[in-house]
């Protein structure tokens, strides 16, 4: 599993990457109650705005973390949004991606090095 | 950071595990390890405790009390006069456009008149008073009294049994109570739409009296995310968001707090900022009103969002001014202006968010209905 200074973790699952939040990320937002997911399909760029996540404080953007394709998204989220705050790093994964360039993985860090990096 | 402001019970909500934010010039607790869902849901089912210290605390004092009210009666267009010893009221700080400079309660303790005003506009308000009452009403803004509020349908029980007297408490009666040893101002009235109590208490006593009231199993701490998720849901106003100084009483649907005395007709009508504004709009209406919203859909629709008449196209008709997810109603709810034509509740309407039209009907407040002890 890779991490993002964006507090997403990429984990590759049948030559695709699956994309969510972290633990940290998801006990910052607080109980989340609305998720917003794109279209499958689509193509997107590096820092896209591309899932809309709403906790009872406020409103953030989910980035894509590199570009691609979204081939799938875990439409479980849309019924069940408190999903994130259960298992973030698991159940409530947001999207799959078909990714166009592996080199945009190069900078992401390891569990280690995103443990040292939220401090 | 380092000149915020800290309430006597800063080292109890670290203490507490709260994540601490910057609010009006004072560090405060925005939510505890519970979390704004838990701690809203904990205080409509049992009894939450608010520190409110960061709010203002003023004493009016003069020759009589006829004299302080009918000085304070030429700030505000509240009845003030006709207020019994040891009752509370809601009113506002009017300005000369008929705009709402604050709102505030206020109680009449004896002679003297106790207010309470916002943590942002405290500083005005005291201003406000000083240049306008004294020499005859001396204002004296307490700084050595912390502010707490026990909210929720068990705050009633556990208040009385530390004094019996509490129980004889109304809603918006003031009265002194003896709570473990501590001599409190308490008021039974709050800002969550439950039973429950404002209680202000010595600087150096409050975190002994905090405690002994954490320490019954009933009683959560709850932060400033679920302080507003719970006022929202009771239709209650945030100063600067829902009304402000360009928002007058009557576009804020706040006749209810003008009463007739004061009203055209009324022995002492006018004679408070804006006056003429204020009494022709309660006659002849306002042009926008504020309203509750309902959502249809899960997404929030937070203060900003404009509203529309129609799914496409169509004409803007107001803005969101709060919304949120209420805990307690299960899904987003708000509050916003919009034209008086649309003020009526089930008119449909859509909320631009994040460029998509989504709709939400007109809708009675509050969201959850109030639980006073009349």
């Amino acid at each position: 599993m890779k991490f993002t200074e964006e507090h997403e973790w990429l984990r590759e699952e049948d030559g695709e990457m699956v994309v969510g939040i972290t633990i940290h990320a998801a006990e910052q937002l607080g109980d989340v109650v609305f998720v917003e997911l794109p279209d499958e399909g689509i193509t997107v760029s590096k820092d896209d705005d591309v899932v809309v996540i709403e906790s009872v404080k406020a409103a953030s953007d989910i980035l894509a973390p590199v570009d691609g394709e979204i081939t799938e998204v875990n439409s479980a989220l849309t019924d069940n949004p408190s999903m994130v705050n259960d298992d973030p790093q698991g159940e409530a994964w947001f999207f799959k991606m078909k990714i166009s360039d592996p080199s945009q993985m190069d900078e992401f860090m390891d569990e280690a090095g995103y443990k040292k990096f939220i401090g | 950071m380092d000149d915020l402001l800290q309430t006597p019970l800063y080292d109890l909500h670290v203490r507490l595990g709260a994540k601490m934010v910057p609010f009006a010039g004072y560090s405060m607790p925005v939510q505890y390890p519970l979390g704004v869902m838990k701690e809203h849901l904990h205080c409509r089912t049992h009894a939450g405790l608010f520190d409110v210290s960061h709010m203002g605390q003023v004493i009016l004092s003069g020759a009589s009390w006829d004299a302080v009210a009918r000085a304070f009666e030429t700030l505000v267009p509240t009845d003030v006069l006709g207020l019994e010893e040891g009752r509370q009221r809601y009113g506002f700080f009017t300005n000369d456009a008929g705009g709402i400079e604050d709102d505030l309660m206020f109680a009449r303790r004896g002679d003297d008149l106790f207010v309470v005003v916002n943590a942002a506009c405290k500083g005005a308000d005291v201003a406000r008073m000083k240049a306008a009452l004294e020499p005859d009403v001396t204002v004296t803004e307490i700084t050595d009294r912390a502010l707490i509020a026990l909210q929720g349908p068990e705050a009633a029980a556990i208040v009385a049994s530390m004094d019996a007297a509490a129980a004889k408490m109304k809603f918006m009666d003031l009265r002194n109570l003896e709570l473990n040893g501590v001599t409190v101002w308490a008021t039974r009235s709050g800002y969550t739409g439950e039973d429950g109590f404002e209680l202000s208490v010595q600087k150096d006593q409050v975190e002994t009296l905090a405690e002994a009231l954490l320490a019954q199993d009933a009683v959560e701490a709850i932060g400033l995310g679920a302080r507003d998720s719970l006022r929202l849901e009771a239709g209650l106003c945030l100063y600067g968001h829902d009304i402000d100084a360009v928002t007058t009483p009557i576009e804020g649907a706040l006749n209810w707090a003008i009463q007739k005395v004061r009203r055209t007709g009324g022995d002492r009508a006018g004679g408070f900022p804006g006056a003429d504004v204020i009494l022709s709009q309660l006659s002849n209406g306002a042009a926008r009103k504020r309203v509750g919203l309902l959502p249809e859909g899960r997404a929030p629709m937070r203060e900003g969002v404009v509203l529309f008449d129609a799914a496409e196209g169509g004409t803007e008709v107001g803005v969101v001014t709060s919304g949120g997810f209420g805990p307690s109603v299960g899904g987003p709810v708000a509050m916003g202006y919009v034209g008086t034509d649309s003020a009526v509740i089930g008119t449909a309407l859509w909320g631009d968010v994040r460029g998509k039209r989504l709709p939400l009907s007109v809708a009675k407040l509050p969201f959850v209905a109030a639980n006073f002890k009349r």
